[in-house]
């Protein structure tokens, strides 16, 4: 058994600093492991959230060393031995207290967008191949790391104009349903501010759900976006027709 | 300290404790019958411990195997639960199963499917038919993000990070409940008409459990002492299947799934094992066969180098096992550098699941204390001596349901809720009085104290000495923790103090559960004594009731619930596993 040095930010809104903890190393232990050696034994009051600690609930993110990562999957033999690992909170939330942020302004989010809402001539007879793709967004374990990397969320503080690749994930699970009656499109555009994002895939670099947000998730719905909004053809087809574009789905099928 | 007893007061008709599966569900049904409801968790929402349900929904939607029905079901789970289930519960979870999971997928739910497009189901152990509707390996978190998705746009008040540490009462019944923002630490009351409570289970009492932080037995604790009756507290279920290695990991979920999908269990001599406990069923035994057969096989010297058995899956092909159990792939990869699709992986027995839990009226929810409902984990009745493997997640929707419904009229009818100034003052000294405490017990290590010795003398195996000694070493670890307490921090998300809370909690299950493993002489399901290694009539038909009488635990045993209607298919399931 070995020693080894944690670097923890320790603090809350007024301001804080990064403490040192020497822990107790055996085989196979995470991040998460460490923190609660400290809170055992050193700093009963070390703020932290966790929940499974199988990476299944999404509730232990913070920034290690730098990278904004799930604490309970980062094993402390990722990193060369003798280097002082640090833990700090995700940043682009506003800090409570030492590694717990508050991240209510995604649940707030949430509300906004139109839950499922099946078609009325729904029969509820689906097939695999038509589930894969939905099922990859469901993956999701909401522990809201690709909002903490994005930049318009991060660098931009742009919370008021961008929902964030979690609910383009969202979106897209509901979107890509395939007995989902609903339109979003224009909420994607509006106030989910789709426009925003270009596409740097850091989303899908931290997810530690593999999900494909930007490839999978993110792109086909800017088509979507640009389909309906910006595509000439299609404004002359709505101006005849109408402007009836609350069918979604024929969109739907040509996608894939 | 003036400071310290002053509150926020919020008022609905409804309040609901927990927000796992049960506790959603609940709340749903509450707001949808037009009743200001609110739902509080202790952790953020979508966190709670439903989303490690891994392997599927019970319910007999006779999708794959087109013999099943309820009827099987209910003779399934019985059998399951060595008969000692409250019938009634057993029949309309069997009934109404089917039901829940298709209002799941009207409200978005994306299942696995057969090939004709219908929801797939898949083998488990116990269950006679392929039942279990499932999304892989992650089916959990499917029904709490779905229901999730739901409650919000239902009106529902969400109060996340907020843990309730008594409830109140008015006479005889319930009127609300005081609490803590885990934020803040400032102080809540929450006034209701009807309380639910949907809290799971009490796996933190224990050392290797697959529960988080937030098991502590919070609603058992808080129905006992607002005067429920708890039952079937002896019956606690050990996985077969936890991680062993490594040791940050031990206790970590490996699914029934596995063995669904074919998982073998062998021991270091290569014997396949189970041959010898249940030749009949083998791997897919039910789970208190299994977790006993692979104890066994570890004490007698022929486990694996971390102490478990192993598990093997990988004949079934790397892409198969990628696909249906994607989540254990990663969890061995990233977390124990093992490949579950070239080599087997290494388990043991982990503290689960509760059996046991609040006594309730099977078709309302209803405790005895007016006002006061339960649902889920939280509650007992429906799983007898030991629950099968996904009937937990049904059990979550069908009496989540019920207790909505259930509080739902009560609250319609119920008088509005007086408050005791007194009750709230108290329980706002109790929280404050944790950092008053010079040279206090440290609630960590006091903590670890409660999970040793209910690991080492209240675990799989039982016997009367070690369970007399543990009840002399709970009643030890109550006067410690009449001194725990925490010197750092202040009330702003303070783990430790929390911690002081919940152990208390964790204590007054501890000692149900031993008391009444102290009582039952025998063995079944879930309990396992030594020293009364064999079934016996007379506990094979009652159930063991606690209630708090004065400071005291009075233990009762309490004939089964029985329905005469239901008696031949009972009958039938017995002769049949007699052959």
């Amino acid at each position: 058994m070995s020693t080894r040095t944690f670097k923890i930010f320790r603090g809350d809104k007024e301001g804080g600093k990064d403490v040192d903890y020497n822990v107790e190393v055996e085989e196979g232990m995470v991040v998460l492991d460490a923190v609660h050696q400290i809170q055992r034994t050193q700093a009963g009051d070390l703020a932290c959230r966790w929940n499974c600690k199988a990476a299944k609930c999404g509730s232990c993110s913070a920034e290690v060393n730098g990278k904004p990562r799930l604490m309970c999957k980062t094993r402390l033999d990722d990193f060369p031995e003798g280097e002082t690992i640090s833990v700090h909170p995700i940043k682009a939330f506003p800090i409570i207290r030492d590694l717990v942020t508050d991240v209510s302004w995604n649940y707030e989010v949430n509300k906004k967008i139109p839950p499922f809402t099946p078609r009325k001539d729904a029969n509820w007879v689906m097939y695999q191949e038509d589930m894969d793709r939905v099922q990859e967004f469901r993956k999701c374990i909401e522990c809201f790391l690709c909002q903490d990397v994005c930049h318009v969320l991060r660098n931009h503080d742009k919370k008021d104009q961008f929902y964030g690749p979690r609910f383009m994930v969202r979106v897209a699970s509901l979107e890509m349903h395939p007995l989902d009656g609903l339109d979003r499109t224009k909420l994607l555009k509006n106030e989910g501010g789709i426009g925003l994002c270009n596409i740097t895939k850091c989303c899908t670099e931290v997810c530690p759900e593999d999900i494909h947000i930007t490839d999978n998730a993110i792109i086909p719905l800017k088509e979507r976006v640009v389909d309906q909004f910006y595509d000439p053809v299609q404004m002359i087809w709505r101006a005849l027709t109408g402007g009836n574009d609350g069918n979604k789905n024929p969109g739907l099928q040509q996608k894939d | 300290m003036s400071d310290d007893v002053k509150y926020q007061t919020l008022e609905h008709d409804v309040i609901v404790i927990g927000a796992g599966g049960a506790g959603l569900r609940a709340a749903i049904e509450c707001s949808a019958r037009g009743l200001k409801t609110a739902l509080i968790c202790k952790s953020l929402l979508g966190k709670a411990h439903t989303v490690m349900a891994e392997g599927g929904i019970a319910a007999a939607l006779a999708n794959v195997d087109a013999q099943d029905s309820w009827q099987t079901h209910f003779q399934d789970t019985l059998f399951g639960g060595k008969y000692l289930n409250n019938w009634r519960m057993a029949e309309l979870h069997a009934k109404e199963a089917p039901e829940r999971v298709k209002e799941l997928e009207r409200w978005g739910a994306v299942f696995d499917r057969t090939p004709d497009g219908k929801i797939l189901q898949r083998a488990f152990g116990g269950h006679t038919y392929k039942r279990l509707a499932h999304v892989g390996d992650r089916t959990g978190l499917e029904l709490i993000r779905t229901l999730q998705d739901k409650g919000i746009h239902q009106g529902i008040d969400v109060y996340m990070e907020c843990t309730v540490t008594r409830l109140l009462k008015d006479g005889d019944r319930v009127c609300g409940a005081f609490g803590y923002w885990r934020e803040t630490g400032r102080f809540v009351v929450f006034k209701a008409r009807s309380i639910i409570l949907a809290t799971g289970g009490i796996g933190k009492a224990y050392k290797i459990t697959s529960n988080s932080w937030e098991y502590t037995g919070d609603g058992q604790a808080l129905g006992y002492e607002a005067g429920a009756e708890l039952v079937d507290m002896e019956f606690v279920q050990f996985h077969p299947t936890g991680m062993v290695w490594p040791p940050g990991v031990m206790g970590l979920l490996v699914t029934e799934a596995v063995r669904g999908e074919g998982g073998i269990l062998t021991n270091s001599k290569g014997e396949r094992f189970m041959e010898k406990y249940d030749p009949k069923r083998m791997e897919l035994s039910t789970r208190d066969v299994v977790a006993r057969a692979i104890y066994t096989e570890v004490k007698e010297g022929r486990g694996s180098p971390h102490g478990g058995c192993f598990l093997d899956i990988s004949h079934r092909g790397a892409e198969y096992v990628k696909k249906k159990l994607p989540s254990m792939y990663h969890q061995f990869k990233e977390l124990a550098d093992v490949d579950i699709t070239t080599g087997p992986m290494e388990v043991g027995p982990t503290c689960h699941y509760t059996m046991g839990g609040i006594k309730v009226d099977a078709d309302t929810a209803a405790s005895r204390v007016p006002g006061l409902f339960a649902a889920g984990e939280c509650s007992g009745g429906m799983n007898g001596a030991n629950r099968l493997g996904g009937n937990s997640l049904s059990d979550l929707l069908v009496f989540g349901n019920r207790a909505g419904a259930g509080a739902a009229d009560h609250a319609k009818k119920a008088p509005a809720p007086k408050m005791d100034e007194a009750q709230v003052n108290d329980a706002a000294k109790e929280m404050t009085g944790y950092f008053e405490r010079p040279n206090a017990e440290n609630p960590y290590q006091l903590h670890m104290d409660l999970q040793n010795t209910m690991h080492a003398l209240v675990g799989i195996f039982r016997e009367e000495k070690e369970l007399s000694a543990a009840i002399g070493k709970l009643e030890d670890i109550k006067r410690r923790a009449k001194n725990v307490g925490i010197a750092e921090g202040n009330r702003m998300y303070n783990p430790g103090w929390h911690l002081c809370r919940d152990l208390h909690n964790m204590i007054v299950c501890a000692e149900a559960v031993t008391r009444a493993a102290l009582m039952r002489k025998e063995s079944r399901g879930g309990h396992s004594r030594i020293d009364f290694p064999k079934y016996d009539d007379h506990w094979g038909t009652h159930n063991i009731v606690i209630q708090k009488q004065g400071e005291a635990m009075k233990l009762a045993p309490c004939p089964v619930v029985q329905i005469p209607e239901l008696k031949p298919l009972v009958d039938d399931k017995k002769a049949k596993e007699a052959k």
